[in-house]
């Protein structure tokens, strides 16, 4: 009896260990080459370059989450599905964003009260505002990321945030009012793991 | 806020309580035949276990703090009566109501509810109870028998007694009046090296009376008949899919025949295997479990080919004599692996290598 | 029956996979088509096809005649529009179209003056066999002409001669699947020389072989008329009418090429890409009036049916009517507890309230009592997983494991089950027993990933702009730097020279 046990675990743990040993020398062999961590974060987020996550700029963001020096829901602008982009990449629990996602808001500079400083025009990190020194200055809509860094050097406060106007081409179907669509969507925005 | 609702804005006007209703009905000449054979027995055990069913999924329901409308969908009164119609006459009631409980609690609800189970909720409870009570799940009676005890199961309270009070309710002993369903015989034939057609002159075998129902088995199994008629019912309704039980039918048939031709005396004939057992009610009613079964019309053959296979094997070379409900819960662990690799050829992508 | 029964083998008859038997209730197809008169004010949006919108010509006060191009096309993907009659120019602001969304577009508004005089800057070409070929493409594009079958695709982008991708065979879309719908029926009964006379202009325009009049089988009337004016053609003509079985949606360009020729549009690819070019029977016959009579697109036949209209029937309306002032011809005139739909029931859209201009892409308007429309969008139940939506799916999806992947946002899985080859048509939905909103949740996710793209480009764009940025500033600096060291270049010798004496020399 004892003689058969022996031998069943022989068995066993020989194949475990021949698996193992394929599992190893295959994954060195056929690793395949991709983009570093950081690239990959980095084509996730939305470029605003706004610094909400505590970092100068996306790609240090990016550096820092590939690094595990930051967390994964620090993308304000990025919202819901960037989050949970990063969280699937590196391979981590999803968790609630900083913020509230907001709609997308766009600057907008009331002209009649600009004093052409060109302190914003500085500030923009895409170069979305037009102007020049004791010029109006103003916003270019479609480059705009609502970043909002332009509000505090703007030494007259004469810069909104406005919400982007919806187009009726980039309109699109909203998810069915139904209990179903409703729970599911509640339940994937959760994030009971905090 | 505005609500938006898409097209289309008519609908065709089925529900999922009409397509549970209709496979009742379907159900209707097995159960007739099933109260036929066992008078109020049959009656008995019917009700307890659509009303346990039912109340099961009531009770899961509060319990999961969930609306409990979805108990007029019918698919619980469905499981039930199917449930019922695989157990043997004899059942004692608590097991019958165990069994209804699993069926609901453990095959259905605890996976989700409606549309979530990954097996067919009357033959996982089935199964549960066959393992765990094995001696009374393969007791089967034959009301001629229990008439020569003088026992008479048109007659209320003598059903009644029996049905509550079990086989102590006999004043004979049980060997008395039940007997092997002829898969167990010829299993038990076989075993000892008896031929075939021997097996069959011993058991009194008859290709009739297995076809219309007069043969030891549990209430609905028997009629092969009836059970074919619930079958074309539900293929003119188009509540059920041709694919299924054809291919079910037609593998096990093809092994059978194969079989047989090489080896007579060991392997039963294909109509044997058609007509015996679980068969028809497996093949037109559980493997065609919507929900349990593939959805794509390629991996829906596959299924009832793995099925018939399945089937022949656990008849022929199992330890159970009655083979056809577990190679069902086989094949409804593969469902999702053969929904992926089945799926229809898109229009307009006919050059694609998949 | 016995079509049904070979339908069920999975042995379809009438050439595509899938399909559905709704009740057509075809209710005015023996209403002849009257004609609706002009309203008090036509609102003309500025965009009614697929592309780009156009842009206004006129201004306010500005007098203008029927047919006369008020808003001219932006782009290669749009085409024109047209004053639908004669008179003044009142405003030009937004307005309500017939969308979902219930947004509006500019729209120009005009006060008919009642003389409905026509505009006569485009010349009738009654001898259109020695034209150019592609001067009546130009005249179909400048006549306005888009898709009348309700897709509004600008329709001289697909009359054209490509020797790359000839065309061989013309199909005459006459099958109006769609319940309710008989405006192209009463076209092909009233007016059959015409629409005829369009397709020979239209296999002339692209040099066709053959011409295929493709009716279904449930328009007995339009078949025979059909067959009459093409038996009245005289010479060597490759032109015949089939009779098609009635099923939804056989209407469908790809389910109708593939029923006709056996063939299958590859995904991504257009009819041409086969050989076969589809056209609308209202567009033919539009085409026909341009190209022989000058008359741009300015009106267009509609249906007007459903349980809630007293006085059903088919109407020819200008094009900017108020949907409420048609309906009002047709007698109804209430419309609480009434569902408006406009288009047919199974992909028209539903609208919120009348007042929406009448457009190049209403094919009907329906009106439903309550109960009929609540039938279709009850409660949601759980999928059973009965196969009924794969089986009525005429492109062969898996719809409920398509809706799983919608509704869950899983967008990747969703492209991978073929999400973008659905082609909206309702099927699914229509035979689904847990009532499951599957078009819309397909329609859900198609947006999502489109949003997606959007952002991605959109971010992409801006990290350029910010790499640009960053370029431009450390080059800036890199320019302070070179001049501060030529600066410094320039003082230093100068001091040298004289090193005893102090640097305040060098500031004067």
């Amino acid at each position: 009896m004892f003689e058969s046990l022996m031998y069943a675990m022989a068995a066993l743990g020989g194949f475990a260990l021949i698996a193992g040993l394929i599992l190893a020398v295959a994954s060195k062999k056929f690793h395949i080459e991709g983009d570093p961590l950081s690239d990959k974060i980095d084509a996730l987020l939305p470029q605003t370059q706004c610094g909400q996550c505590g970092y100068p700029g996306c790609r240090p963001y990016a550096d820092a989450v590939a690094a595990h020096a930051a967390d994964v829901n620090h993308c304000v602008p990025g919202g819901e599905r960037t989050m949970q982009a990063i969280a699937d990449i590196m391979g981590v629990e999803p968790k609630t964003l900083d913020e509230e996602e907001s709609a997308p808001m766009v600057a907008f500079i009331r002209e009649d009260e600009c004093i052409g400083c060109t302190l914003c025009i500085k500030a923009c990190p895409v170069d979305a505002i037009i102007g020049a020194p004791k010029q109006y200055h103003t916003v270019i809509a479609d480059h705009c990321t609502g970043c909002v860094l332009c509000l505090e050097p703007c030494p007259v406060d004469c810069i909104d945030m406005i919400s982007k106007p919806e187009l009726i081409e980039h309109w699109s179907w909203p998810l069915p009012d139904t209990e179903r669509a409703h729970t599911g969507l509640e339940r994937r925005e959760s994030h009971q793991h905090d | 806020m505005l609500i938006h609702l898409s097209s289309p804005h008519i609908h065709g006007g089925d529900s999922i309580r009409s397509q549970m209703m209709s496979v009742i009905l379907a159900l209707l000449p097995a159960g007739m035949v099933s109260v036929y054979m066992f008078g109020w027995l049959a009656v008995f055990q019917i009700t307890l276990c659509m009303t346990a069913c039912l109340l099961t999924e009531w009770l899961t329901l509060k319990w999961m703090g969930r609306s409990t409308t979805p108990i007029g969908d019918l698919s619980a009164a469905l499981t039930g009566l199917l449930l019922a119609l695989t157990l043997p006459a004899m059942t004692p009631w608590w097991m019958t109501l165990l069994g209804a409980i699993f069926a609901i609690g453990l095959g259905k609800q605890v996976y989700g509810g409606l549309g979530y189970n990954p097996f067919n909720p009357a033959l996982s409870a089935r199964i549960i109870l066959l393992v765990s009570f094995p001696m009374q799940m393969t007791s089967w009676v034959i009301p001629m028998h229990l008439s020569t005890a003088g026992i008479d199961l048109y007659a209320f309270s003598q059903a009644w007694s029996l049905f509550t009070g079990g086989a102590a309710a006999l004043a004979q002993s049980i060997d008395a009046v039940t007997m092997a369903s002829p898969l167990g015989y010829v299993k038990t034939a076989w075993t000892q090296g008896i031929s075939v057609n021997d097996a069959f002159q011993a058991y009194h075998y008859s290709y009739l009376d297995a076809f219309i129902g007069r043969e030891a088995g549990s209430l609905g199994e028997t009629s092969a008949l009836a059970l074919l008629i619930g079958g074309i019912y539900l293929l003119a309704r188009n509540t059920i899919s041709w694919h299924i039980p054809v291919s079910f039918i037609v593998t096990i048939a093809l092994l059978a025949t194969v079989a047989n031709s090489i080896n007579p005396q060991h392997y039963t004939p294909p109509m044997f295997h058609l007509l015996a057992g679980g068969l028809m009610l497996c093949a037109f009613f559980m493997a065609t479990d919507p929900v349990s079964s593939p959805v794509t019309p390629v991996g829906q053959l596959v299924f009832g080919i793995g099925c018939g296979i399945l089937t022949w094997c656990i008849r022929t070379w199992g330890g159970y004599p009655e083979g056809a409900m577990f190679a069902v819960v086989l094949m409804n662990c593969a469902v999702p692996l053969i929904d992926h690799y089945c799926r229809p050829k898109v229009y307009g992508h006919a050059e694609r290598k998949s | 029956m016995i079509k049904q029964f070979l339908n069920k083998l999975g042995i379809s008859p009438s050439g595509f996979a899938g399909g559905i038997h709704p009740d057509m209730r075809k209710w005015t197809e023996q209403s002849p088509i009257q004609t609706c008169p002009l309203p008090s004010l036509l609102v003309i949006p500025m965009k009614q096809h697929i592309g780009h919108i156009c842009s206004p010509l006129v201004g306010i006060g500005e007098r203008v005649l029927r047919g006369q191009k008020i808003a001219k096309a932006e782009g290669y993907l749009s085409v024109p529009v047209h004053a639908p009659t004669s008179g003044t120019v009142i405003k030009i602001e937004e307005h309500a179209i017939p969308h979902p969304s219930g947004m509006g577009l500019q729209s120009i508004f005009i006060e008919p003056d009642g003389l409905d005089e026509r505009d006569t800057s485009l010349a009738p070409m009654p001898d259109w066999q020695a034209q150019d070929v592609g001067a009546l493409r130009e005249r179909v594009r400048m006549c306005g002409i888009a898709g009348l079958g309700g897709a509004t695709f600008p329709t001289f982008i697909k009359l054209v001669h490509d020797q790359k991708n000839p065309i061989e065979t013309v199909i005459l879309n006459g099958i109006e699947c769609e319940p309710f719908l008989t405006n192209d029926h009463r076209l092909m009964v009233e007016h059959q020389d015409e629409v005829l006379h369009g397709m020979r202009i239209i296999m002339h325009m692209v040099h066709a072989q053959h011409g295929i009049i493709a009716i279904e089988d449930n328009k007995p009337d339009a078949i025979a008329a059909m067959q009459h004016a093409v038996n009245a053609l005289d010479g060597t003509h490759n032109i015949r009418v089939l009779a098609m079985p009635t099923r939804y949606p056989q209407g469908s360009e790809k389910q109708l090429i593939e029923a006709i020729t056996g063939k299958q549009v590859p995904a991504g690819k257009l009819p041409m890409h086969v050989g076969v070019l589809c056209q609308n029977i209202a567009t033919t016959r539009a085409i026909y009036e341009a190209v022989t009579l000058g008359y741009p697109l300015t009106e267009r036949v509609v249906t007007i049916s459903g349980d809630a209209v007293p006085e059903r029937g088919n109407m020819r309306v200008r094009l900017g009517t108020s949907m409420r002032f048609v309906y009002e011809q047709c007698g109804l005139t209430d419309f609480s507890g009434i569902q408006l739909l406009h288009g047919g029931p199974m992909m028209g859209e539903r609208l919120r309230h009348p007042d929406i201009p009448v457009v190049k892409s209403s094919t009907g308007l329906l009106a439903l009592q309550q109960e009929l429309f609540k039938e279709a969008h009850p409660v949601e139940e759980p999928c059973i997983r009965c196969g009924h939506c794969s089986q009525a799916c005429p492109i062969q999806l898996t719809p409920n494991l398509l809706a799983d992947y919608s509704r869950n946002e899983q967008l990747e899985k969703a492209q991978d089950y073929h999400l973008f080859d659905c082609i909206e048509c309702g099927a699914c939905s229509y035979v689904c027993p847990s009532h499951i909103p599957l078009v819309h949740y397909f329609r859900f996710a198609k947006g999502q990933v489109a949003q997606v793209r959007r952002e991605q480009q959109f971010a992409e764009a801006s990290r350029q702009r910010s790499a640009l940025r960053e370029a431009r500033i450390a080059r800036e600096k890199e320019e302070k730097a070179a001049k501060r060291r030529k600066v410094r270049a320039k003082q230093t010798p100068v001091a040298s020279a004289d090193d005893a004496t102090p640097q305040t020399s060098v500031k004067d």
